[in-house]
Formats: C-alpha cells, sequence, structure tokens
C-alpha cells in the first residue's frame, strides 16, 4: 500500500495504440499523463496479440509490424515524459467532492487527478480459465495461472498443462522440487524452445517425469484442494493424482473491473458521444476498441481522431479559462517547442 | 451458400454465408456468441469450433500457425478448427460447425 498519490492531469487506462497516441494530443495541449497497463510492456494488443503481424492500414504506412508502430509511438510522444506503470490494473475510479477524480489500482497506488481516459482495449488481458466445470473453486489454493512461490510446489503432485515457453519452462524448473511431475498437452509437438522440449523429452525418458497427450477433464477435491483429476485422450480416460495444477493456456481479453465504474455500456462496451467521446460521466472518457458509439468500426485509425477530439474536450476541463488556438505541428514554433524539435 | 451453426446452448442456425467471408465472420454478422478476439489474425483462438466430421476432409488442413494457436485452447477434440481460418467457398455450401465453449462472449 502506497502512502502517498500521484497527482497529474490524465490517468490512461490502457497503454495499447490509442493510449500512447493519447499522449501526444494531449501533451500538445500541455497535459500531463500517467498510463496504466496490466501488461509489462506499452503496446497492448499489437505488443501482445501481434507483434510480428503486418497492419496495413495505419494511414501513411504500406505497412507496419505491431511492434514497430509501439515504438514508433513510444518514441513520438517521448516530448511529453509520460508515466508509465506496467503490471497493474485500476479497481476503482471515484469522483471527488472537489472536482477531478481518484483512481486507485490494485497495487493500493492512489492518482489523483482532472480527467480519466479509458483506453483498455478489449479490457484487461488475464491467463485463460480453462472451461472446466468448478475449477474456480481450485483457484489460488491448488490451481494456479502463474508461479510467484516456488516452495509452493515443493513434495507435490504436480500437473503442468500446455505445450509453449511457460509450460516448458515450469516443467524444467519444477520438476526437481516436485514429488511428481506431469506434462499434459494435446499433440505430440510443442512450440515452446526445441531445447526445452528435448529436455522435457530426455526426463521422460529417464523415468522423471510423465508425458500425457490430451486435455484437462474433471478435478476432484475438497476445500480448495486438489486430489485427482482425470486427462481426456484419444482413449480412455486417464486419472492421475495431482495436488498442484498450472494451466498454462495464454491469455485473454475481460472488460473487468471497468464494468463497476457507473458508465453506460452496451454489450460490454463503454457508450460514448461523437463529439468528445466522453462517457455518461462527465470527465471521463473512452477511447479506441473499449468504446461504442453509432457507426463504431474498431480501427487503430479510429481510435487515433478519438483520442484528438477528446484531448481538446479533456482541455476545456482541466484548463476552461484558457482559449486553446487549434494549431497545426508543421507551422506552429510553440507546438514543435513543446516536440522539442525547435 | 448456407453454413449451419450449432451454438454454446445446442440451438442450430441456418446463416446464409457469403463466398470469400471466413466463417468466423460468417458466425460474427449473424451475431453468433463469438469473441473473435483478435479480428481473424490467428492470434488468439477464441473463434474456435468443433467441425461435424463428415466435412473435416473437404477443409484445408490446419496451418503450424492455426494448430500452435489451439494449443492455448483447454477444450480442444480431434475436430478442433479456428473458424477465422475457414474461407467460405462452393464446395464448403451446407458446412456444419459448432461453436466451443471456449469461444464464448
Amino acid at each position: 500500500m502506497s502512502e502517498t498519490h500521484i497527482t497529474t492531469d490524465v490517468v490512461i487506462i490502457g497503454a495499447g495504440p490509442v493510449g500512447l497516441f493519447a499522449v501526444f494530443e494531449l501533451g500538445l495541449l500541455d497535459l500531463k499523463c500517467h498510463l496504466i497497463d496490466i501488461l509489462d510492456r506499452p503496446g497492448g494488443q499489437c505488443a501482445e496479440l501481434y507483434p510480428e503481424k503486418p497492419i496495413y492500414d495505419i494511414p501513411g504506412f504500406p505497412v507496419i509490424s505491431g511492434q514497430e508502430l509501439t515504438d514508433n509511438l513510444m518514441k513520438q510522444i517521448e516530448p511529453f515524459g509520460p508515466t508509465f506503470h506496467y503490471n497493474r490494473m485500476i479497481n476503482k475510479v471515484k469522483n471527488l467532492d472537489e472536482g477531478g477524480f481518484e483512481v486507485i489500482d490494485d497495487e493500493g497506488q492512489v492518482y489523483r487527478c482532472k480527467v480519466v481516459v479509458v483506453a483498455a482495449g478489449g479490457g484487461s488481458f488475464q491467463p485463460k480459465r480453462p472451461p472446466v466445470p468448478g475449477i474456480e473453486a481450485f483457484e489460488e489454493k491448488s490451481v494456479f495461472y502463474s508461479v510467484r512461490r516456488m516452495e509452493e510446489f515443493k513434495d507435490q503432485d504436480v500437473v503442468i498443462v500446455g505445450g509453449g515457453d511457460s509450460a516448458l519452462d515450469w516443467v524444467l524448473s519444477l520438476q526437481p522440487l516436485a514429488r511428481s511431475m506431469t506434462l499434459v498437452h494435446r499433440r505430440d509437438n510443442f512450440r515452446a524452445a526445441p531445447a526445452s522440449v528435448n529436455e522435457m523429452k530426455e526426463l521422460v525418458d529417464a523415468g522423471k517425469m510423465k508425458l500425457i497427450l490430451g486435455q484437462i477433464g474433471e478435478l476432484t477435491g475438497e476445500e480448495g484442494m486438489l486430489s485427482s483429476m482425470t486427462i481426456k485422450t484419444a482413449d480412455e480416460p486417464i486419472n492421475i493424482p495431482v495436488t498442484r495444477l498450472l494451466p498454462f493456456f495464454g491469455l485473454t481479453m475481460k472488460l473487468g473491473p471497468v464494468a463497476d465504474w457507473g458508465l453506460d455500456l452496451q454489450d460490454n462496451l463503454i457508450s460514448v458521444d461523437t463529439e468528445k467521446f466522453e462517457t455518461s460521466v462527465p470527465g471521463i472518457f473512452a477511447i479506441g476498441d473499449i468504446n461504442t458509439y453509432p457507426g463504431k468500426l474498431k480501427l487503430i485509425l479510429s481510435g487515433f481522431h478519438e483520442a484528438a477530439l477528446m484531448s481538446q474536450a479533456a482541455k476545456k476541463i482541466i484548463a476552461p479559462e484558457e482559449r486553446v488556438i487549434f494549431q497545426y505541428t508543421t507551422s506552429s514554433t510553440k507546438l514543435q517547442k513543446k516536440l522539442g524539435v525547435k | 451458400m448456407i453454413l449451419l451453426v450449432t451454438d454454446q446452448d445446442g440451438v442450430e442456425h441456418r446463416l446464409e454465408a457469403l463466398e470469400g467471408w471466413r466463417a468466423m465472420e460468417v458466425m460474427r454478422d449473424w451475431g453468433m456468441n463469438i469473441r473473435a478476439e483478435c479480428g481473424g489474425a490467428c492470434a488468439c483462438a477464441t473463434c474456435h469450433v468443433f467441425v461435424d466430421p463428415e466435412w473435416m476432409d473437404k477443409l484445408i488442413p490446419a496451418s503450424d500457425e492455426e494448430e500452435a494457436m489451439l494449443d492455448t485452447v483447454a477444450d480442444t477434440r480431434k475436430n478442433s478448427r479456428l473458424s477465422c481460418q475457414i474461407l467460405m467457398r462452393d464446395e464448403l455450401d451446407g458446412l456444419k460447425l459448432e461453436l466451443a465453449p471456449s469461444s464464448a462472449k
């Protein structure tokens, strides 16, 4: 729990391409931003889902990868000195009596700001939960989606499910201390680093662990503690003892706590107007994939446009007395100074 | 061109499809319960379907990339595919799919 709160003009929730570009548009209007993201780096979906995949509809770039776009945006907003807070999720947004908002993240950090911009795309990335009935009851007790403390797995019957690097890396790290280790994967083909796969296969050949081709079946246990599980295989289901289960099926997006902030929603998207991209709560804006309005297209370029208009409205809230003159970066020496090019 | 879809509640739908559309796009357009998070980039596996066994052979086999994405789904079966990788064409008129629980919104 942090004792001191952070004060800034704008808190942007989500550091995907649209959240990043909002820093630029707000920055031109002298507004300072803090960005919060659940991932450990900027880029959002561009970085997490398709860093290497080409995007063909960014104006001015016939082709650009998700990672290149992110890198370019980071460079573009550098002059405005935004502050990033990664690996955090915003739990609460509260209206303050004196105006503005208090935003609180899952580590208890408090941010005070005059404007909140939700640029959270498809929501926050969270581990995929296997659709197995009753799995919730075991979560955080004997089913984990990440390894925080290795001791938790000492002398346990560990079952890891998945075929990627997370699954293989943890098989190799936890196998020496576990009582038994079983890797479950749907096919005899792994997308993890070949060296890890070979090492795992050597352990299997040496009888030090098991590899079962199949999928999670039913879980059995009491009061959150697993005792056994079935594995659905091509033949008969297999029953094995398990006291710790680690499913590694990657990440998915969930709207998460945003749903509880009192904003008008439509089909899990935040309703906004198309003049300011403001939500039903004045001072809270929503831009990019997370918002909806008549004619909405989930395109990065639409999010950029929304960021520009939102910024004008945010400026009027934060500095109502100031007269904003509309200027171009090409010709305005004032703007060029802010960008550090003059 | 018709796409026959059984949703997660077991309800059958007869959807008008267009040649060249991805099966995912047809289902999304008709408002089926399909997340299709990445929009067809073969990058998320939230358009996972079970293909009617009789139709499996008529599909172009899954690429390594698609198989790798299917690895991130916990409810795959032998007839699992990503519907964003199935392009509708004449030979697939009448294709039967079942939406997987893991594709639900």
